[in-house]
């Protein structure tokens, strides 16, 4: 089997797009797990909600379709907030198994609340005629959404690493997840950060909830539950708590997917396996995932 | 030896489970003998799920390990049950598409011989996963487990000329009797108390408590948390088995991760680490969750027809869910 | 029977023990000593087997023969007879007094997994002889009649006494006790250190000790240690150990 070059960059940026929007939501899971210990299960449906509601907000109301996509990705964040506040919170000093299952109920109800208020009928995104054009690049035609995705994950990167970086709010974030007893101790306030935190997630996988639209332009309520379970698998391969290894997780699985179909294509029932694979290789290669610390129980 | 260091002889089955295990039995005999075919089809259900639930709790309850393979492992067990129980003419009208693979072409076994090997299957792959699998620990093995469940999925989704693929398999032969779900139910609840009362069981339970005081009394933690991993996916191959034969029709997407979390919301109801709290949890939840599907379907009240809300059943399933886990999080873990 | 060999734990870059050596002979109780963060539970997690050391070896030999016990996991090292209690109580909390205890015993059993489940003449007679060797540890250490409660329910002290009857239910030929008397009054440790002479000569026992408290392990050690930011920096009996010049400054804090 052979491939032209053509055809391979072609694929090399279907993987490439298809790793940001993983790295986008893989974010999230990864924020959340480096406070507070929790993988937040109804991150998949946070990023459904996102879709969806962009949907509305372009299909019934009369506003310009990026002044909707901030907005649904602006009510997303809230939503992810509010999510924590209502499931999360009141068990923050509950064992984790306790806090797993109410994420676990969590992301039942998202995904069934949508099913009763969205239909379970399959929705088209509509997407803004000016994301929808072919672009021929020697030879090869791409979507220029292939290419806006990328864009959009790198100019949200920029800006999340100055939130972390250089903002105190991203301070005490780094500062409860190196250790949450001491910063609490210091006088953090955990609650506003922890709210914070899943503002950004959340919004963040809105984003790619709202890309996720425009490439694959149909919307389901269970659209979250394959890709939010794989995501979690980027931030896990990458080493959970770490926001670098979540971007290159994400990146490994979207570049891993799509090669893994167009070099194998006789594999290509097994794309949703990969993942899944992947993850329980690196695990046992390197349990704590490519980058994250070894940690050494104290005795 | 003095009188007051004698070993006191103690019951394994204590009175709360007698009774409990009593009032089983006798309703599920007049349910098999009295009741209507609604009634019946919900009692083999709940059966299924208190082997279901048990088999959690062994490895989630008592071992600490947070397994979320469970339902790859009924997958095993459905369909290794279904391609030896159907028989050869069904097989045939089955595998349309693409024939069956010749070893299991001319194969019908019956009932139990196949169940058992459901279980074998299953806890062979158990034991298998079980093995890498294992030495991770709880998020990280809940999310390879969950994963090994999914690639279960995935492969009976590609494999045609072995489970049909996504067509799934239907005409699997329907032993109508709600005994023996409740067979398998009852050895099942007898077996997790032995086990659990006996050393190794004991062994089980300190491995949860804590692990490195578990080894430093020379308990080899690797050995017992593969034992416990294995016994639980032998139970869930045989509910597997059950449930194919209950519903008649199997393909891969009735094995999702949702199954899984049914079973974890029976183990957290029933109290993690309670065998008797899991058995009733186990028929409440199944038993709800069959008479709230009213929501889902539109009723008719004669005078008026209120539309089904398809998806109500389970947005009011997890709101359940999340209230009990909020209000009982302190007492929800603590044995009982 | 317990020969450190040049033991070296680094953490990343923290060096937690350097370049250690001690010879322990049967029958001894030895002595471990040396401010917080000075090193010693490092010593018992390597030689336990929970820390794999980063250079050296481990040596132990019962009697039987030498193994080299460096590299071994935790249980199989517990199983050749070495057994430890934890400086800050380990106990399996929500299970009962018995249990701790009775679990101890999982170790030695020969009955397979599927006599316990259908109770073998065979198991219950194993079973009934490690509950009686259970009740007979738990009666020694004064704990018969809080049998039926759940270990976490137990007082401080008492934990650390259940600590003692679950390692011994193990059969250990040598002992490693981690501050027993932590958190005990004067007339409390001197009962401790009545037990522990009883113990090692009931159970033919080695017992090798870190505590703070001085007169416990000038007490009863016949011979002591001292580590001092990973480094030994003494050795010998506790008269030579208690004039030592550099044990008192380490204790003192002088540079």
């Amino acid at each position: 089997m052979t491939m032209s070059f053509t055809e391979f960059m072609q694929h090399l940026a279907n993987g490439i797009s298809l790793g940001s929007l993983y790295a986008l939501i893989a974010i999230g899971y990864t924020m959340v797990y480096g406070i507070l210990r929790l993988i937040n299960f109804a991150h998949g449906d946070i990023f459904m909600l996102g879709a969806y509601l962009t949907y509305y907000a372009i299909v019934f109301t009369s506003i310009p379709w990026y002044i909707a996509f901030i907005l649904a990705a602006v009510i997303t964040g809230i939503i992810g907030f509010l999510l924590e506040r209502i499931a999360y919170r009141p068990l923050r000093d509950a064992q984790r198994i306790t806090v797993l299952i109410s994420a676990i109920g969590a992301s039942f109800f998202l995904q069934n609340f949508a099913t009763v208020v969205f239909g379970g009928r399959p929705k088209a995104f509509p997407i803004p005629q000016l994301l929808n054009k072919i672009v021929n690049l020697g030879g090869v035609s791409i979507n220029i959404v292939t290419f806006i995705i990328p864009a959009i994950t790198i100019g949200l990167l920029i800006g999340l690493n100055y939130i972390i970086n250089k903002t105190k709010t991203g301070m005490a974030m780094r500062a409860l997840s190196k250790d949450y007893d001491t910063a609490r101790l210091m006088g953090i306030d955990v609650n506003r950060i922890i709210s914070i935190t899943f503002f950004i997630g959340s919004f963040l996988a809105a984003v790619g909830g709202i890309m996720w639209g425009i490439k694959y332009p149909q919307l389901m309520p269970l659209m979250g539950s394959m890709p939010g379970v794989k995501c979690f698998i980027a931030a896990v391969i990458g080493g959970i708590g770490n926001i670098g290894g979540a971007v290159l997780g994400g990146f490994i699985l979207g570049l891993g997917e799509i090669l893994l179909v167009a070099l194998l294509p006789g594999l290509t029932g097994y794309r949703d396996a990969f993942a899944f694979i992947l993850l329980i290789i690196i695990l046992l290669a390197k349990p704590t995932g490519l980058l994250g610390e070894k940690v050494t129980e104290k005795v | 030896m003095t009188d007051r260091l004698k070993v006191e002889r103690k019951r394994i089955l204590d009175t709360n489970t007698l009774i409990l295990l009593g009032v089983l039995l006798a309703v599920v005999l007049i349910i098999n003998f009295l009741a209507n075919d609604y009634v019946k089809t919900i009692a083999n259900l709940c059966g299924i799920y208190v082997t279901l639930g048990l088999s959690m709790q062994l490895i989630n309850g008592f071992t600490g390990l947070f397994s979320l393979g469970h339902a790859g492992f009924m997958a095993i067990g459905a369909y290794t049950v279904a391609l030896l129980t159907i028989t050869p003419e069904n097989k045939a009208m089955n595998f349309f598409l693409e024939p069956i693979v010749p070893f299991l072409e001319n194969v019908q076994w019956s009932l139990l011989p196949a169940l058992l090997m459901g279980g074998i299957i299953a806890a062979i792959f158990g034991f298998l996963i079980g093995a890498p699998v294992l030495r991770l620990t709880d998020d990280y093995l809940a999310i390879a487990t969950l994963g090994f469940a999914e690639i279960i999925r995935v492969i009976f989704t590609n494999t045609q000329s072995l489970t049909n693929g996504a067509l799934g398999l239907k005409a699997i032969p329907k032993y109508s009797s709600i005994l023996w779900s409740w067979i398998v139910a009852f050895i099942t609840i007898l077996f997790m108390i032995f086990l659990m009362e006996g050393s190794y069981g004991k062994a089980f339970k300190s491995i949860k408590e804590d692990e490195i005081a578990a080894r430093s009394m020379g308990i080899n933690l690797f050995k017992h948390k593969v034992m416990s991993f294995t016994f639980s996916s032998f139970l869930a191959g045989i509910a597997g088995g059950l449930m194919a034969i209950h519903l008649g029709t199997i393909d891969p997407n009735m094995f999702r991760i949702t199954l899984t979390f049914n079973i974890i919301l029976i183990m957290v109801l029933g109290g993690i680490g309670n065998i008797n709290g899991t058995v009733i949890s186990a028929v409440v939840v199944t038993a709800a969750m069959e008479i709230l599907r009213f929501l889902d379907s539109s009723i008719n009240l004669g005078f008026i027809k209120i539309p089904g809300i398809p998806g109500m059943r389970m947005v009011i399933f997890s709101i359940i869910l999340m209230l009990v886990v909020i209000i009982r999080k302190d007492r929800l873990l603590k044995e009982n | 029977m317990l020969k450190i060999d040049n033991v070296t734990m680094k953490f990343g870059g923290v060096i937690a023990a350097n370049k250690f050596n001690a010879n322990i002979k049967k029958g001894q109780i030895v002595g471990l000593i040396g401010p917080n963060g000075a090193g010693k539970t490092t010593i018992f997690n390597v030689v336990t087997g929970v820390y794999k050391p980063t250079e050296g070896r481990v040596i132990f030999n019962a009697g039987d023969k030498e193994h080299i016990i460096s590299g071994k996991r935790p249980d199989e090292i517990a199983k050749l007879g070495i057994c430890r209690t934890f400086q800050n109580i380990r106990l399996f909390k929500d299970m009962s007094v018995l249990d701790n205890v009775f679990v101890a015993n999982h170790l030695r059993i020969k009955s397979n997994v599927f006599s316990s489940i259908l109770r073998t003449p065979g198991y219950r007679k194993e079973e009934k002889e490690m509950l009686e060797k259970s009740l007979y540890l738990l009666d020694r250490v004064g704990l018969l009649k809080e049998r039926n409660e759940k270990a976490n329910s137990l007082p401080y002290g008492k934990q650390r006494r259940l600590e003692i009857a679950r390692a011994l239910a193990t059969d250990p030929k040598l002992l490693l006790l981690d501050e027993p008397a932590a958190g005990m009054n004067p007339q409390e440790s001197s009962e401790l250190m009545e037990f522990i002479l009883n113990i090692k000569d009931e159970f033919d026992l080695t017992v090798f000790l870190i505590e703070h408290h001085m007169d416990v392990v000038m007490g009863i050690c016949e011979e002591i240690f001292v580590l001092d930011h990973g480094e030994l920096i003494a050795q010998g009996d506790p008269e030579a150990i208690q004039n030592n010049q550099r044990v008192i400054e380490a204790y003192l804090g002088v540079e």
